[in-house]
């Protein structure tokens, strides 16, 4: 027993980890399980940094006029928080780590569609990633991941031409992964993979591949015109020049409204993987859990405008506007019954991925819920600008998709590496992330309910008491965050080697080994039964 | 499928690649991969084009002094050009199709001249806009008899139209760039014999884009160039 | 440290309708939550797996449930829609008779005019129980001004008017923010709305140095600058006659017409070409980078006097002409 752990290389069977050696054949690949790990790498990189300026940014908030830096710096520490956060962790994360691993395997296929353009994608993150390096080193930026005009354009005198160069240009990994997971999906599922026998969490990475090709061309088109007034001055968003500073907002939203959906379907589809196995039983109302992905990819375009409600645009918009938030988040719920239902009557046990599922499940739906007030016109207009905003996205983006992403991980680790992790540990850790997370988000709702507003870097002093919750809350977060880059690192060598099903999941990853072929299946499957057929006694094939 | 010989005589063709299991799949896949990517195009020019519209609408006076300062006649000339050059390249397809190498490579290389010709043109056009000092933050001084024709519709609204030309006009020349390097890339392949009637989707992938970039241009034009009437 | 507050003074007359609609959203949000927490600890512990190889029957779905928690949380948004859009509506345009104060942010303060002259920076005098017109510009980038004891707030944009109206209804010292992120000291862009009574609001008009009035001012810069050359009041000269002209339709050269507001005449001064009146050449000078904001909304409100002096004008001719 412990000889087969300590010496694994020479036991193991080929596998896609051990198939090659060499930087070369890293660097250089095809595989696209490979490309998954060489994005896992990368965008735990950026986590840490855009972590670090969160960390330095809570501490600094500790005092009212500021304990740790100049406010110049502090408005350069939350804008590139916001900028490699959004673009270099969230928007990829889920996609291009497990879409990238998964997505040829759950559907039976050797490789991704353009494995090629695969690699090439990654190139174009790590190129992006580099420029907006850059522009935090030679200086830094101080407008905001949202680059409002004229004051990007015009006034601010840090490194904008930099990052914007360095996010447009890692646009085009999103946009190029997108265009492979559509092609795949619809040219490459095994014979009997029906649509509608697919898992949801392709429903889930299709939805979210029609966003990503959709709207990220917008921002790329809208960040070459700041580009280009930020050098050139012509004026398209300064009105000295007849130009107007609203454009750039309504073109910069159009795409980063969007933006919001690529960053949680992919962990709703991550929840519905994992519900379905932990409770054992198929996911409740699956077309309707499927089509609501589509929804919310199709209704996520059209509500924009409600970042804008107090610009001064005309309250008819407003109304329009408004409506339709509404309406987003209707499906959003339904996944949410739907995912409570399927535990009805299961078979439920608790190991790590399944903690990270319900602690989405229930963080999720607070953050959506006040979603509510900001898309209520009246309600807005008080909120808007202030720390409820921050509140209300970080209890979705971190509440719902790092938790959906971890417990991904947590998933197909042994998948991936084809080791088991401790789960004492893991459990410990997603606690404490739970605590911590509510601990430092929940009383920033209240401090932009009584008014405090967001990206400021001193405050009065009637405000300190929550700010030092949420500074507490944000030091055991990233404790809890530490933790299992420490168990997963530790399990790649001491960690029990895992069969091919360790979970006792449905799915055709886990028909293949733990780690897989290179090639994937020795012999592509025929599918004949329905996704998360647990009971599969009782049924075998219907429409 | 393709029974398990035939599969084997496919990949000997240097043209399958691995994850697909025959050649009808891999064309599949290809052609939606570019229709999905010009999609994306679609989208991108698309932000400009609407940006592009609504000063048009703010400011159509200006818009409309700075139009007529275009030359009508390389506009015109341009379009026949590139539509012109949408037929060589879909009669490159053709002949890729039925197997003619020589005029594959004959077809790409005309489409390839009929594109520099069309940046020849957009070069000498640029190069007048400095000769008469309407180009934004670089030489903006116009003067005489053109300054006659912008200062009617307001100075700084010409400037933005002109800033739209010079946007738009180069993003399009950008991706024509492109486009001949792509045109060469396969008249490479093509000589050294890698197209087949059975295999051939990079010469209908390559043309799918040239046939959008083309189409970028006609709307271009008549936007640009014929503003409100002419003279 | 002071303790914690979870509500901010309701000091305007719409701070308790808006705070009503918030806590009726707050109990949908706990409600939910707390069904569907208590829903799945539910299920969590009766339904925990109890040996290795239990196998739940497969349950499809139940389009009844689906119908009914889609329309549910469908009908609750319909209403909180339909509530906050009505508060919203009723809030966005100020009840007539609301006293006029002109706001102009900068990087990094906020300058406030009163109609009589008197200047404030950074504070903002108002009289209790009266409603209060903003109409802001910014000479730089977006600013927010935001009043959180009011409930209110609206972006304040460099080249145009926004305006936003609140009538104060607690006396007292509340907390004005910038809250549209505008550079460097966006956090120090912070100040005051002081709300005193009505007489003591006059005396505090009155008191301090004696200014111009904005009419005053914008009379003198209409001299000045020698806009009264051509803006001869008989109409006689290269410009259209300003009297009569505010609030009213004007013709324009391309066949449209409009309605000559604050923003109309601000553009008219910076931008002439853009919108000329029909009958008239484009020769009139732009003013763009000589006047300040301030200076220019002085301009407006002389302009608007004017509108107001065609009909005091008339009005004094039918009464002679019926003597």
């Amino acid at each position: 027993m412990s000889t087969a752990t300590l010496e694994p290389r020479v036991q193991a069977p080929r596998n896609y980890l051990n198939a090659d050696y060499g930087w070369k054949s890293w660097l250089f690949t095809l595989d696209h399980k490979r490309i998954a790990l060489l994005y896992m790498v990368s965008i735990t990189f950026f986590f840490m940094i855009g972590g670090f300026f969160a960390v330095l940014m809570r501490i600094h908030l500790i005092e009212p006029q500021g304990a740790l830096v100049q406010p110049e710096t502090y408005n350069k520490l939350f804008t590139l928080h916001g900028v490699i956060m959004i673009f270099f962790f969230l928007v990829p994360s889920i996609p291009t780590v497990l879409g990238n691993f998964l997505i040829p395997l759950m559907i039976g296929a050797r490789d991704l569609a353009f494995p090629k353009l695969n690699l090439l994608s990654w190139y174009i993150y790590v190129i992006g990633g580099l420029f907006t390096l850059y522009s935090a080193i030679a200086g830094g930026v101080d407008t905001g991941w949202t680059f409002y005009t004229p004051y990007s354009s015009t006034y601010s005198n840090t490194q904008v031409t930099a990052v914007v160069v360095g996010v447009f240009i890692n646009g085009f990994s999103s946009i190029l992964t997108g265009l492979n997971f559509i092609v795949t999906i619809h040219k490459m599922r095994a014979p009997g993979l029906t649509w509608f026998r697919m898992p949801l969490f392709l429903w889930a990475l299709y939805a979210t591949s029609i966003i990503m090709t959709l709207g990220t061309p917008v921002l790329a088109i809208s960040l070459f015109l700041l580009a280009l007034e930020h050098l050139f001055h012509v004026g398209i968003f300064s009105p000295a020049l007849g130009g107007d500073p609203l454009l750039f907002q309504h073109l910069f939203w159009f795409y980063s409204h969007p933006t919001v959906y690529i960053m949680i379907l992919p962990a709703m589809g991550v929840v519905s993987e994992i519900i379905a196995c932990f409770a054992r039983k198929r996911i409740f109302g699956y077309k309707i859990v499927g089509f609501s992905s589509v929804a919310i990819a199709v209704l996520g375009f059209l509500v924009w405008g409600h970042h804008m409600f107090v610009t001064g645009q005309s309250v008819y918009a407003g109304l329009i506007f408004s409506f339709l938030s509404f309406l987003v988040a209707i499906p959003s719920a339904i996944k949410v019954f739907n995912w409570t239902s399927t535990l009805y009557k299961g078979s439920i046990s608790y190991e790590a991925p399944m903690l990270y599922a319900l602690g989405f499940i229930g963080l999720f739906t607070m953050g959506g819920l006040t979603g509510m007030f900001l898309a209520s016109l009246a309600t807005d207009v008080h909120l808007n600008g202030t720390y409820f905003i921050v509140a209300h996205f970080h209890y979705i983006m971190v509440g719902g998709a790092v938790m959906g992403y971890l417990g991904g991980i947590h998933f197909w680790w042994p998948k991936i590496s084809g080791r088991k992790y401790p789960q004492g540990w893991a459990a410990l850790a997603a606690a404490i992330i739970f605590i911590g997370f509510n601990l430092t988000f929940f009383p920033q709702f209240i401090l932009g309910y009584l008014g405090m507003p967001r990206r400021y870097a001193f405050y009065p002093a009637e405000f300190q008491v929550l700010n030092v919750m949420s500074s507490a809350g944000a030091s055991i977060l990233g404790v809890g965050y530490l933790i299992p880059l420490i168990y997963f690192i530790w399990s790649m060598r001491y960690g029990p080697v895992a069969g091919a099903n360790p979970w006792g999941a449905k799915g055709l990853e886990w028909q293949t080994s733990s780690p897989p072929p290179p090639e994937n299946f020795t012999q592509i499957p025929v599918v004949t039964e329905e996704a998360y057929a647990y009971a599969a006694e009782e049924k075998t094939s219907r429409g | 499928m393709a029974d398990a010989h035939s599969a084997q005589v496919q990949t000997k063709y240097a043209g399958l690649a691995h994850q697909f299991e025959d050649l009808a799949q891999q064309h599949d896949a290809d052609t939606l991969g570019i229709w999905v990517f010009l999609v994306t195009e679609i989208m991108f020019f698309g932000g400009v084009f609407a940006a592009y519209a609504i000063f048009r609408w703010l400011y159509f006076a200006a818009f409309a002094g700075g139009s007529h300062l275009l030359d009508i006649r390389l506009g015109a000339i341009n379009t026949v050009v590139l539509l012109g050059s949408s037929l060589t390249m879909a009669l490159s397809v053709r002949s890729a199709q039925i197997g003619n190498r020589r005029a594959l490579v004959f077809f790409l290389l005309l489409t390839m001249i009929l594109g520099g010709a069309f940046l020849g043109v957009k070069a000498y056009e640029y190069h007048q806009k400095f000769v008469e000092h309407i180009v934004p933050s670089l030489d903006w001084a116009p003067e005489g008899d053109v300054l006659a024709r912008l200062a009617p519709g307001g100075l700084d609204h010409a400037q933005l139209y002109f800033f739209f030309y010079f946007a738009m006009t180069g993003l399009h020349a950008l991706h024509m760039i492109i486009g001949i390097g792509l045109l060469l890339w396969l008249v490479l392949r093509a000589r050294k014999g890698s197209f087949t009637p059975d295999y051939f989707a990079p010469v209908e992938v390559v043309g799918l884009y040239w046939h959008f970039v083309d189409i970028v241009w006609i709307f271009l034009f008549p936007l640009l160039y014929l503003i409100g009437g002419r003279y | 440290m002071q303790g914690i507050s979870f509500q901010p003074e309701q000091a305007s007359s719409i701070a308790r309708s808006v705070d009503h609609l918030y806590f009726f959203i707050t109990a949908v949000t706990l409600f939910f939550t707390i069904v569907i927490f208590s829903t799945i600890f539910y299920f969590m512990l009766k339904y925990r797996r109890r040996s290795p190889d239990e196998r739940p029957k497969a349950i499809e779905g139940s389009l009844p449930l689906e119908v009914l928690w889609t329309a549910i949380p469908t009908l609750i948004v319909a209403a909180i829609f339909v509530w906050g859009s009505s508060l919203y509506f009723q809030n966005s345009e100020p009840p007539p008779g609301a006293m006029e104060i002109f706001v102009t942010g900068k990087q990094f303060m906020w300058k406030a005019e009163h109609p009589e002259g008197q200047r404030e920076i950074n504070e903002l005098h108002v009289p209790l129980g009266r409603p209060v017109k903003l109409t802001m510009t910014s000479e730089d980038v977006i600013h927010d001004f935001f009043v959180p004891a009011f409930r209110v707030k609206k972006d304040v944009l460099p080249g145009r008017y926004t305006s936003m109206w609140f009538e104060p209804t607690k006396l007292g010292t509340f907390h004005l923010f910038c809250a549209q992120y505008c550079g460097a000291f966006h956090a120090g862009m912070i100040g005051s709305v002081i709300v005193v009574e009505p007489d003591e609001y006059e005396r505090w008009l009155m008191g301090g140095v004696q200014g111009e009035t904005m009419e005053a001012a914008g009379e003198r810069l209409f001299r000045e600058n020698g806009c009264i050359t051509c803006h001869l009041s008989d109409g006689t000269g290269p410009a259209p006659s300003l009297l009569g002209v505010y609030g009213n339709t004007v013709h324009l050269t391309n066949g449209q017409t409009l309605m000559a507001d604050d923003a109309y005449i601000r553009e008219s001064i910076l931008s002439p070409a853009a919108k000329v009146v029909n009958g008239y050449k484009p020769v009139m000078p732009s003013f763009q980078g000589q006047l300040s904001e301030e200076q220019i909304v002085n301009l407006v409100a002389y302009i608007r006097s004017l509108g107001h002096s065609l009909d005091n004008a008339k009005g004094k001719q039918q009464e002679e002409g019926k003597k």
